[in-house]
């Protein structure tokens, strides 16, 4: 074959494909078999959340953030009330901040366990997925019997959480743990030795810590690349202070570091969740789940037939909403792909003035160009899962 | 034991807010001429910088341990003589320290683009071109990022609508998706619920007897 002849090879890996963890158009210009440049067209799933979140109260808002990473979905409610407390300056009971700590490690739980397997299905692992999906569809139960919706809960709450948990689902999270860890060295003895598992992702997608700090990248894709990078531990927000936890890290910076660290933060995960389930039983511990303040809290239902000022608290509370005094914050939370961070401007009325979800999956889905260089084709599956893309949160 | 100092409360905030306020004073110093204004609340710094000098202001706080960007968005006040802010979010993860910088900005003259200073800034300046029309200046690929293909208007301003101004359907009969003015049923109503009960501003016909008493 002549010089001129010999020309590279564009091709769309998408926009629907299942290995693409949602609808991401990928344009891939091949040489050979060899990545050569990486475009991706996102936006597909743009639904204008920002937009539609400054014409409604913050109430209304909490919502929007289930639908982003609808993989982990509390862990986004966290950042946003979190933020719109910050502003309020409210600090929440003690047993709603366990609460929310317990549903948030529950969440990594879900996000990771959806996120190690399929990546394992992309390199070629079809059992993975099917045991991990039975313990995701338990911790959706306790998703439901805690707020009502398997997926989308609106369970966080400005000033706390929506409902107190009753004492038998408390039971049933602390007995789902050891069987849960079983299930955990199953898993691991399926595919994180295995040969296949390890060709496929061994040395595949390097990135050094000193990339990893000015590409944005946050959460395991930094910890797989060695750096000890928590806000849990580096600023801790809740009562994640007086958990005890370790922080794993990679070593190599490579897509299956990035999986073991997620692995290993699972079992993290689990411990965090213990200690809250027993802080939770405690006799101290007891109490309100909500601030007591029925400006920004809805007042219980009981009270509103009985009391006339709970009913109207009530009906101030869901038409005009709660207002915010004039300013500006930046809440970020570690939530299970990395930071997730909310930009909140108030101008003292009920609805935020501008809102910018800062979502880890898009800063991580912009150095997909950086990654696949000179990769093969078949690697661009296994580097865009082991990114932890969900496309709920990058195209907002 | 008789040591009059009082004690120094050493909470987390406390020690962020002393940590903050340092920090300023030597980003004051650092910046020079590019340095606006500075503000401390919330227990967060958001330093204003020159717009002239964008740049030189962010590598100097890139060189000076903030080197992880976190984001890029803007801000739009219309009724501004320059509409946007351009605000950017840094970390300092040896310090553990966050930094807002912010600059103003119109929809006709570039700011510089901060691709050389932080690699990740490429898909966020596109975004806030895409959502707000702001231009950067030698960005090496700045087109839109988040809204359909030959999409027209830059919808997080607020000036644009919210239910913007065309809907798309797929049309059976010429077998596509077309793009349509947008139809709505109902007239689109926001409501302003801010404290109804004392936003009327007229007089109730009866009112002016109970205040001429």
């Amino acid at each position: 074959m002549t010089e001129q002849n010999m020309r590279n090879f564009s091709i769309n890996f998408g926009p629907q494909h299942p290995a693409a963890h949602g609808v991401l158009r990928l344009v891939l210009e091949l040489d050979g078999e060899v990545v050569e440049r990486v475009d991706p067209h996102i936006g597909l799933l743009h639904r204008g959340t920002e937009k539609l979140m400054e014409a409604r109260t913050y109430l209304q808002n909490v919502p929007y953030f289930d639908r982003l990473d609808y993989c982990g979905p509390m862990s986004q409610e966290h950042s946003f009330v979190l933020a719109i407390e910050k502003l309020l300056g409210v600090t929440v009971p003690r047993r709603a901040q366990l609460i929310r700590v317990l549903y948030a490690e529950m969440t990594r739980i879900l996000s990771h366990m959806l996120n190690v397997t399929t990546q394992a299905m992309d390199v070629g692992a079809l059992t993975p997925p099917v045991w991990g999906f039975e313990e995701r569809e338990k911790i959706m139960v306790f998703y439901e019997r805690a707020s009502g919706a398997r997926m989308h809960a609106n369970y966080f709450r400005p000033g706390g959480v929506a409902k107190d948990l009753p004492p038998a689902l408390i039971a049933d999270i602390g007995a789902w743990l050891d069987p849960f860890l079983k299930l955990m060295d199953d898993l691991e003895a399926l595919f994180v030795e295995n040969r296949i598992f390890k060709q496929r992702n061994a040395d595949i997608g390097v990135l050094t810590a000193e990339e990893c700090w000015k590409w944005g990248f946050s959460g395991p894709v930094l910890r797989g690349s060695g750096v000890a990078w928590d806000l849990r531990r580096a600023q801790p927000y809740e009562c994640y202070e007086e958990m005890e936890f370790d922080i794993p890290v990679g070593k190599h910076g490579d897509c299956y570091d990035r999986q073991v660290v997620r692995l290993e933060e699972m079992r993290q995960s689990v411990r965090i969740m213990r200690q809250c389930v027993e802080k939770l039983s405690l006799a101290e511990n007891q109490g309100p789940v909500l601030v007591p303040d029925h400006k920004i809290t809805p007042p219980r239902r009981a009270a509103m037939k009985q009391s006339m000022e709970s009913l109207i608290h009530h009906f101030k509370l869901f038409t005009e909403g709660f207002r915010t005094p004039e300013g500006e914050v930046y809440v970020a939370t570690e939530a299970p792909k990395g930071e997730f961070g909310v930009y909140l401007v108030s101008d003292g009325t009920d609805k935020p003035y501008k809102c910018k979800i800062r979502a880890p999956g898009f800063a991580h889905l912009q150095g997909m160009d950086l990654l696949c260089r000179n990769h093969m084709l078949a690697d661009v599956s296994a580097i865009l899962g082991a990114q932890d893309i969900v496309f709920g949160e990058v195209d907002r | 034991m008789t040591d009059a100092t009082p004690p120094v409360e050493h909470t987390h905030a406390e020690i962020l807010r002393t940590n903050l306020r340092a920090l300023s004073e030597k980003i004051e110093a650092g910046l020079g001429a590019a340095f606006l204004s500075a503000k401390l609340a919330f227990d967060e710094l958001s330093v204003t910088v020159d717009s002239a000098k964008w740049i030189e202001s962010l590598t100097y706080l890139r060189d000076n341990g903030f080197v992880s960007f976190i984001d890029l968005t803007a801000v739009d006040f219309p009724a501004r003589e320059k509409r946007f802010d351009v605000v950017v979010h840094l970390l300092d993860p040896a310090a553990n320290l966050r930094i807002r910088v912010k600059t103003a900005a119109d929809d006709i003259n570039p700011l510089p683009s901060a691709v050389n200073v932080w690699p990740a800034a490429n898909w966020y300046e596109r975004e806030a071109y895409d959502m707000y029309g702001v231009l950067f200046a030698d960005h090496p690929d700045l087109r839109r990022m988040l809204t359909d293909y030959g999409f027209d208007g830059h919808p997080l301003r607020k000036d644009f609508p919210l239910t913007g101004y065309v809907e798309v359907r797929y049309d059976d009969e010429s077998k596509r998706v077309v793009y349509e003015p947008v139809k709505l049923n109902q007239e689109f109503r926001s409501f302003d619920f801010l404290s109804p009960w004392e936003s009327a501003t007229h007089t109730l016909p009866g009112d002016e007897k109970a205040t001429k008493s």
